[in-house]
């Protein structure tokens, strides 16, 4: 009816060796994903849009759609 | 098994903190009384206990020590490794009601709980929707299909969130959704 003694120390230790290196690990996974998944198509959703993009046009659609104050369209 | 070890005790352990707590003894309540419904525990002397948080209580579970438990009490003030091992269980018996695992016995309580829980949500849902059909007053006019189309117009107009978001999903040469 004896059992073993229990780990008395360097539990906090044992702890940190083990799930301290699976925090970094998991943090930079993230991140990379985040990068990956988000932020590099996002730019590049951005840089193929301004690449086709005429303001002058897209001014006077809007213009035309009678959104403006200041400007009224063509037909007013 | 479940061994039910003074469960007005378990309750009684909440209020043992305030040790000064000065609630009606048993005495009191029976001047008013005819008879006693339920006992009321003497909270001015020390009291047991079975939680899983404090492990020793005031007092041991059987103070009243028959012929047979003194002389194994006498034994225990001797060497330890002189009693055998039922010798052991049975002064462990003396000292507490329950053992830890006894203690940590799965109850049905979460059912009742969550039964409760649901009765209630229930019963909020069915007085939420009375009050959508007597108390909550005409909605405004932004909620009208033809407003809500007109809003939808004038945001593609204006072009919101054309790199990724709204106006990116219409196609502008065609006049429909992509």
């Amino acid at each position: 009816m004896s059992l073993a003694k229990p780990a008395m120390r360097g539990l906090l230790g044992k702890r940190l060796r083990f799930h301290l290196p699976i925090a970094f690990t998991l943090s930079l996974v993230a991140a990379a994903a985040f990068k990956f998944t988000v932020t590099e198509p996002r730019k590049q959703a951005y840089a193929d849009f301004y690449k086709q993009y005429d303001a002058v046009k897209e001014f006077n659609a809007m213009k035309e759609a009678g959104i403006f104050e200041s400007v009224r369209p063509s037909g007013e | 098994m479940l061994l039910r070890c003074l469960t007005a005790g378990r309750v009684g352990s909440l209020l043992a903190r305030r040790a000064t707590a000065a609630l009606s003894t048993s005495s009191a309540r029976m001047a008013s009384h005819s008879h006693e419904v339920s006992e009321s525990i003497d909270m001015s002397q020390p009291m047991y206990w079975d939680r899983l948080d404090t492990p020793l209580p005031d007092r041991p579970y059987k103070d009243v020590l028959t012929a047979a438990d003194k002389s194994l009490k006498q034994k225990e003030k001797g060497p330890w490794t002189q009693l055998t091992k039922e010798e052991k269980i049975a002064l462990y018996r003396l000292m507490f009601c329950q053992t830890y695992p006894e203690m940590k016995q799965p109850t049905a309580e979460w059912k009742t709980v969550m039964g409760g829980i649901f009765i209630f949500i229930g019963i909020t849902g069915l007085v939420v929707l009375w009050q959508t059909y007597y108390v909550y007053p005409a909605h405004p006019r932004t909620f009208d299909k033809e407003w809500q189309a007109q809003q939808v117009k004038r945001m593609l107009d204006m072009r919101i969130n054309p790199v990724e978001g709204f106006s990116a999903k219409w196609d502008y040469e065609k006049g429909q959704w992509k």
